[in-house]
């Protein structure tokens, strides 16, 4: 892995130029907008994609977390730290060719998908698995726009800055 | 016969999970803060470290996993807390008012929206006493639980083999640093009990038998020579302590549990018959 100190600034949605230059192993903070995702609305959006109904959102750029936070309970999202991406390997190769640019999620990735992720140019980064308090306070705008019944795994439309993460795969 | 109160029960246990899902065990916070590894690893450590004092400090849960509630209950035969197991219902529907819904049906997959039922452990031990200790157990970690049904003769080794098999496979997904829950001896269910128990003891404390400490100082070397590190970003700190226990088996038998524990070590204890 590369070692060098700096963060680089990723802002979202990321252009092709940047996420084609990301090397493994580089610190990235991301600014801009992500939408959570995780289990069961990857599903419904992979039924969606099959059946050529319309999606919660547009997936050409688009950065897609892993994510099912906690309620706001009065804030602006609740705890948020990033699930397990490899349960999202099922639907990502799917995603990607849809145009999905940037997944951000912990852990590993199957073959298949880093395959998938080479061949899309886009690119995976690893957030901190755990580090949910720490995620929540680097979201400034939190909007919930599909599936409000799913709860915590809905789709939200999130607004962050100052982001950590590792990039795990290109 | 000692008698105890459920409604005092329900109301000092919603209080004890109520902190539990907002400050994780300090031991860990500790070691982050002062952790020295490879760039990235001690980056990672010190954005946990951040994390535990953000959510203690903002009133906000450490990780949006809250998990599924677990109690440990110690119940002396001599004891009797009538409206017990409706007290542990009850402290986890107030304590989860406010956090994550996370328990569903395993068929249907619909959610229960009240995180219970909790799991609950109970042992039998002679006395009055009264003891209930509290683990938040998320999936990210829980989901790389293994079991190992060895034979006598894979003895240490085969020991060895299965818990650094079950940290190279599962750590990565599991939230490093971790630690590393391992039941050995018992039946199956006996070995995955005792992985889940080890979780309980006090950070790096060793295993009071002389060759399971030995057994414990050796795995922790060899899990952290696999490389996966803080938040397996690489590094020498893929686990901060590895925690055996162990029960009498079967002599055709040797099960070996494995348990991985996030670094959101979200437990506590309450001695209801030292109140």
């Amino acid at each position: 892995m590369n070692n060098d100190t700096e963060w680089i600034r990723l802002d979202l949605p990321a252009s092709e130029d940047a996420v084609s230059r990301l090397e493994v192993g580089q610190k990235v903070k991301l600014f801009g907008t992500v939408y959570t995702a995780r289990d069961q609305a990857h599903k419904r959006i992979a039924e969606a994609i099959r059946e050529g109904r319309p999606l919660p959102f547009p997936l050409g750029g688009a950065a897609i977390y892993y994510c099912g936070p906690t309620p706001a309970n009065g804030r602006i999202i609740g705890a948020c730290g990033p699930t397990t991406s490899g349960r999202m390997d099922a639907y990502a190769p799917l995603l990607f060719e849809h145009g999905v640019a940037v997944t951000i999620g912990k852990g590993e990735r199957s073959a298949e998908v880093k395959a998938a992720i080479t061949e899309h140019g886009a690119v995976y980064l690893s957030a901190i698995g755990g580090a949910a308090a720490l995620y929540q306070s680097r979201v400034r705008a939190c909007e919930l726009i599909a599936y409000p019944d799913l709860g915590c795994e809905a789709v939200y439309r999130l607004t962050v800055e100052d982001f950590p993460a590792v990039v795990s795969a290109v | 016969m000692k008698v105890y109160d459920a409604e005092e029960i329900r109301k000092r246990l919603t209080a004890l999970v109520e902190k539990c899902l907002i400050v994780p065990d300090r031991d860990v916070t500790s070691r982050l803060e002062t952790l020295d590894d490879a760039p990235l690893a001690t980056t990672a450590a010190r954005l946990i470290a951040e994390n535990n004092r953000i959510a203690e400090r903002e009133r906000v849960y450490c990780c949006q996993d809250t998990g599924q509630a677990m109690f440990f209950v110690r119940l002396g035969d001599g004891a009797r807390a009538e409206g017990l197991r409706a007290a542990i219902d009850g402290a986890t529907l107030d304590a989860y008012a406010a956090a994550r819904k996370s328990v569903a049906d395993p068929l249907t997959r619909e959610n229960t929206h009240t995180n219970t039922p909790p799991i609950i452990q109970t042992e039998l031990v002679s006395g009055d006493g009264l003891e209930i200790t509290f683990l938040a157990k998320g999936a990210g970690s829980e989901n790389m639980a293994r079991l190992y049904m060895l034979k006598p003769a894979d003895g240490k080794d085969g020991i060895v083999r299965s818990v650094v098999d079950a940290a190279e496979r599962g750590g990565r997904n599991a939230c490093p640093p971790l630690v590393v829950g391992v039941g050995i001896g018992g039946v199956a269910e006996t070995a995955c009990a005792l992985a889940k128990k080890a979780l309980l003891r006090k950070l790096g404390t060793p295993s009071a038998r002389a060759d399971a400490a030995e057994l414990e100082r050796e795995l922790l070397d060899r899990i952290n020579a696999l490389g996966i590190g803080v938040a397996a970003f690489g590094g020498n700190t893929t686990a901060l302590a590895v925690h055996i226990e162990t029960a009498p088996t079967h002599i055709g038998m040797l099960p070996v549990a494995v348990n991985l524990q996030c670094h959101s070590v979200r437990h506590g204890s309450i001695d209801f018959g030292e109140l």
